[in-house]
């Protein structure tokens, strides 16, 4: 099955791609939360744009765009309450960031290879991006299960794509999380390539949603194009694990319309005809869509939000500018609680000074 | 003051921070009914129940990976992972994970995490079960590597281990676990990281080992004397943090010392002593530094690993050859 076509095939959808309630479809998200959402996408997209940019002009380091997956994340994200419920990021998720409390100037202070970028403000519960991948699920397990333990509030969300789930880590996560029945979503976005590998390569399972049957917990497939289906589908799973019922893995059914990350050149490996497809479903334009249908989404509004990204965008990239150069005695920051009698010596060594 | 097996001092350090903090957890294979493969952990399910000593699946990673998860919650997880050589299928999350937190979270996230894994050969283990692989640890900066010989340093090495706001990981002697008993006080103490202990006075030559290798050292120290020759030796207890300094006094005065461990020679942490003690004591040297190490090999089959591993017969040559004896 390709995901790319509308199917009943077991993937959840509410909004056709033309952004069309379906049949019998009752949407779980007041039309506020739907604009809120779209602020988010779109803010996500022209930050894509701004990054891929500036990368370009070598002030960015690699760069990986969300471009295309900005309903998985964002209506995944819009399900839980970052006050109590934590994200274990992969890197592929910045809507989701922000939503949660990170500063956009300390994303992009992480682009751009400052060091104090990976100290997330205290009160945003959120662990640094991981970039080896799925190592950060048995992570998200053990905060699950140490808030389980301890009896405090709030579920952990973790992110990761389909090639991920190839990783070992994916299985040992999984399984653990399952004989523990702990408080986690697994958020597996399908995005359909990992660089250049694409979906069929990476696993013979009809859904990946389907392996959760193994590991004796709920899996859903859903349309990740579709931000009223993603919200709802994640919100289910968030309510199923506050209610100590265990963990769920979610297939949010995507595609990655741009390049894996700016060292990438997906016309190698890409038929321009699947790009095509993918652009006909666009995320972004299906909520426009659904929301010009309900007489909220007006050229005027567009353009509204459209400025308010360009101005965040902007204000966060004036702000990351404030930020002290590094240093490369931070280098020798944050290793132990205090450096050993060798560390110090070779910090020593570097600075020519203590 | 009684008198403790290397096992029972283990499990007297574990007893004595859970029941000073309840944060503090241990998880691993078998650790609760059975009491562990090497009955470390036994009794403490009875006494504090599963959710503080947690059977885990059959997964090394998840077990480390998990520790880490539990960290940032803000429990103190003491995992056990039943043999060194498991830790090759978790490899990667404390190569490039249990190490990396603090400093990829500039600081918020400092893992107070213990991995206690049994290391060496010498108990017919099949292969790579008993694997030294001490060194590769090493090379993962930001762990503490500690590796206790003797009952009195296992339970105040473990306790400073389980306190450490940093991650350590603890090798415990698989050979000497139930070898002999020594006085270990009942009530808590830390011994503090970094610090070399002369095991035995010396002027001829200083022989430096760490974890079971000790007692191959003190052995070897006996036949030497027999022979006229006074050997110093020096137990390293840690090889993260380096205790530089006592190699350097000691190899200072004697000029002459052989190296021992368990692990492959090349690239062994023996490498780094010799390369260390090149550096700061060359002049001192009267001889060069042998070493005397397990082969590059993988690890034999038990009935050969007699062979294959450092011994008492080999130290004693090296030691002679080192002192033109």
């Amino acid at each position: 099955m390709s995901a790319l076509t509308d199917s009943d095939n077991g993937v959840y959808q509410v909004l056709d791609p033309a952004g069309k309630l379906r049949e019998g479809a009752r949407p779980a998200l007041d039309d506020e939360f739907v604009l809120e959402g779209l602020r988010w996408m779109l803010l996500s997209r022209a930050f894509d744009a701004k990054a891929t940019a500036l990368q370009r002009q070598g002030r960015f380091g690699v760069f990986s765009p969300v471009l295309g997956q900005e309903a998985s994340v964002v209506g995944s994200a819009m399900a839980f309450d970052p006050k109590v419920d934590w994200i274990v990021p992969q890197y592929r998720e910045l809507p989701a960031y922000l939503m949660w409390g990170l500063p956009l100037a300390k994303h992009i202070l992480n682009l751009s290879g400052n060091p104090v970028a990976g100290r997330i403000p205290d009160d945003v519960n959120m662990l640094p991006p991981q970039v080896a991948l799925a190592a950060q699920l048995p992570h998200a397990v053990g905060l699950a299960w140490g808030l389980q333990i301890q009896e405090k509030p709030g579920v952990v969300v973790t992110y990761f794509g389909e090639g991920s789930s190839s990783e070992g880590d994916f299985h040992e996560a999984c399984n653990l999380a399952g004989v523990l029945k702990a408080p986690i979503v697994f958020f597996l976005q399908n995005n359909q390539w990992a660089i250049s590998t694409p979906r069929a390569y990476q696993s013979a399972a009809r859904h990946f949603a389907d392996r959760a049957a193994g590991y004796g917990f709920e899996g859903r497939s859903v349309d990740g194009n579709d931000l009223l289906a993603v919200y709802e589908v994640t919100r289910e799973a968030v309510e199923r694990a506050r209610r100590g019922e265990g963990p769920t893995l979610i297939e949010s059914i995507t595609y990655r319309m741009s390049f894996h990350n700016t060292t990438d050149n997906p016309s190698r490996y890409q038929d321009p005809a699947e790009l095509e497809e993918a652009r006909r479903r666009d995320p972004v334009a299906r909520v426009e869509a659904y929301l010009r249908e309900r007489g909220l989404w007006t050229e005027e509004r567009e353009k509204e939000f459209k400025a308010a990204a360009a101005r965040e965008i902007e204000d966060a990239l004036a702000e990351a500018l404030k930020a002290p150069p590094p240093q490369p005695s931070q280098i020798f920051d944050h290793i132990f609680a205090e450096l050993t009698p060798r560390q110090t010596a070779q910090r020593r060594e570097m600075l020519g000074r203590d | 003051m009684a008198q403790l097996t290397i096992i029972e001092a283990i499990r007297a350090a574990m007893i004595h921070e859970m029941e000073a903090d309840e944060r503090v957890m241990v998880l691993g294979l078998d650790i609760g009914r059975l009491g562990g493969v090497f009955r470390t952990t036994d009794g403490m399910i009875e006494k504090f129940g599963r959710k503080r000593v947690f059977d885990t699946p059959l997964a090394e990673a998840s077990i480390i990976g998990s520790a880490i998860g539990l960290a940032v919650s803000g429990m103190v997880p003491v995992a056990e992972i039943q043999f060194l050589g498991f830790t090759h299928q978790a490899f990667h999350q404390m190569g490039s994970q249990l190490g990396r937190f603090r400093y990829r979270s500039r600081g918020r996230f400092p893992l107070q995490v213990t991995v206690r894994a049994p290391m060496g050969g010498g108990t017919k283990t099949p292969e790579f079960h008993p694997d030294a692989i001490e060194a590769q640890f090493v090379q993962a900066p930001a762990i503490k590597i500690v590796m206790p010989s003797n009952p009195y340093d296992a339970k105040g090495m473990l306790i400073e281990a389980i306190r450490d706001p940093d991650p350590v990981l603890f090798i415990e002697p698989e050979r000497l676990y139930r070898k002999g008993r020594a006085e270990v006080p009942d009530e808590a103490y830390t011994v503090p990281f970094g610090k070399a202990r002369t095991v035995r006075k010396g002027d001829h030559v200083t022989l430096i080992g760490w974890s079971a290798a000790v007692e191959i050292c003190e052995l070897a120290a006996a036949k030497l004397a027999d022979e006229g020759i006074s050997a110093e030796v020096l137990d390293l207890r840690s090889l993260v943090p380096l205790d530089v300094e006592a190699m350097v006094e000691s190899v200072g005065r004697t000029g002459r010392c052989v190296v021992v461990h368990e692990a492959p020679l090349s690239a062994g942490f023996g490498a780094e002593v010799v390369a260390t003690l090149q550096e700061e004591a060359f002049y001192s040297l009267d001889a060069p530094i042998a070493r005397v190490t397990s082969f590059d090999t993988p690890y034999p089959p038990a009935s050969m690993e007699t062979a294959w591993l450092p011994s008492v017969g080999r130290v004693v040559a090296a030691a002679k050859r080192t002192v033109g004896a």
